[in-house]
């Protein structure tokens, strides 16, 4: 009765298992939209004991409170993702990093625009801290600022990510003409030395530290779990931060993520225009990372493939395939994904300064 | 919601210290990488 009662669980319990069909069929981020979905219907059923139970707070409501209230599970998620990440392409084509710089450019067009919406500025932020495509920094930047809109964030960040492969081919197209597309790209890597390799994490961490102290957990976190990657004496560390750390953190994340998906928080208009502009942002990340490249092309004798802009987004390696694919399309004999990886790659670093320089200029 | 001019100010500084400051992070890092690659070369073996 009480469902019927308040109609908008129902409609949760439907996002909900839109979430996990999602995950499921699509195969769109499973790792997170599975348990998000399933944690979706689990707090909207009525006096769901997951949120609170005898007057005492529930698991998920445990759960939160630890990980993502104190930001441990999106920091120990960077783990992970540093001892994934292969900074090589980058290293031998050093160039690239300039990409990750510009393709941040939707970040940043969106707080204007949720500004010019009327938001809040630290909601405007929140909202803009989408288009780093990268959950974790969502999560990091909205709660540190307090955002009332984390659910909305949380299912932007990660479910337009997995829709990487759909958003980018219309933006990238959109400003792009197929002469562009078309242009090859030579590729001559310079080998890097593994004390590079090892001495690369430390010296990001110091600079960013540096400049914008406030990243330094999210650069930190991240360049700690590449360190245990590149060191070549902690293997079985690196391949556990690759593979339980990062399962499990994603399995209680997805959960936990939940208790921000109850119905009268969620179904609002102000949550939808949230979403809307994460989406306005990742487009324009990629505009932004295109024209760029356009840009420099005007003072350069050797062009750019301008897609390799697009690149410059954190969804590694997702995006780098799909300009890779683009390329493919336009002329199958154009390969430009080692640079688009590189470009990728500086995406990841780029995306996690962002967030810590939004949040070094409104804490 | 009713529009803020303060927020659009700062949203406008952001815009210009934020992506500013990125774009200056990853210039040293850029440099950075170049003299890593002069000062540590690799070895014949890599």
């Amino acid at each position: 009765m009480a469902l019927v009662a308040e109609p908008g669980r129902i409609a949760m319990m439907l996002i909900g298992a839109v979430l996990m069909y999602l995950g499921i069929k699509k195969q769109y981020e499973p790792t997170l939209l599975v348990p998000m979905g399933l944690g979706t219907i689990l707090v909207n059923i009525p006096g769901s004991g997951v949120l609170a139970t005898g007057g005492q707070p529930g698991p998920f409501q445990i759960l939160f409170d630890a990980g993502i209230e104190t930001e441990l599970f999106p920091l120990l998620l960077f783990i992970g993702i540093g001892a994934m990440i292969d900074f090589g392409p980058l290293l031998s084509n050093p160039f690239l990093l300039l990409f990750g710089a510009a393709a941040q450019f939707g970040i940043f067009f969106v707080i204007i625009v949720a500004s010019l919406l009327g938001f809040d500025i630290n909601d405007a932020a929140s909202a803009g801290i989408i288009a780093a495509a990268d959950g974790p920094t969502s999560i990091f930047v909205a709660n540190s600022l307090g955002s009332k809109y984390m659910g909305a964030i949380m299912v932007a960040a990660y479910s337009y990510m997995a829709l990487v492969p759909i958003i980018q081919p219309i933006a990238v197209k959109a400003v792009t003409t197929k002469r562009e597309r078309r242009i090859r790209m030579t590729y001559n890597p310079r080998a890097v030395s593994k004390t590079a390799k090892i001495l690369f994490p430390v010296i990001i961490c110091i600079i960013a530290g540096l400049i914008a102290p406030d990243s330094l957990p999210l650069v930190g976190f991240l360049m700690f779990g590449n360190l245990l990657r590149e060191c070549g004496v902690l293997e079985s560390l690196s391949l556990t931060a690759q593979n339980e750390l990062v399962n499990l953190i994603s399995i209680l994340l997805g959960l936990c993520v939940s208790v921000k998906m109850e119905y009268h928080d969620f179904l609002q208009v102000d949550t939808l225009i949230i979403m809307a502009l994460g989406l306005l942002g990742f487009v324009m990340d990629s505009v932004g990372g295109v024209l760029f490249a356009k840009f420099l092309n005007l003072f350069r004798k050797e062009k750019i493939n301008p897609m390799i802009g697009a690149a410059g987004i954190s969804a590694f390696p997702m995006s780098s395939r799909v300009i890779q694919k683009l390329a493919t399309e336009e002329d199958p004999q154009n390969f430009i994904l080692m640079q688009a990886a590189g470009a990728n790659v500086a995406g990841q670093i780029a995306s996690v300064v962002a967030g810590g320089l939004v949040l070094g200029l409104l804490l | 919601m009713p529009f803020d001019l303060a927020n659009l100010e700062i949203a406008v500084q952001i815009l210009g210290l934020g992506w500013g400051g990125i774009f200056i992070v990853m210039f040293i890092i850029y440099l950075v990488s170049l003299a890593l690659g002069r000062i540590f070369p690799p070895s014949e073996d890599e």
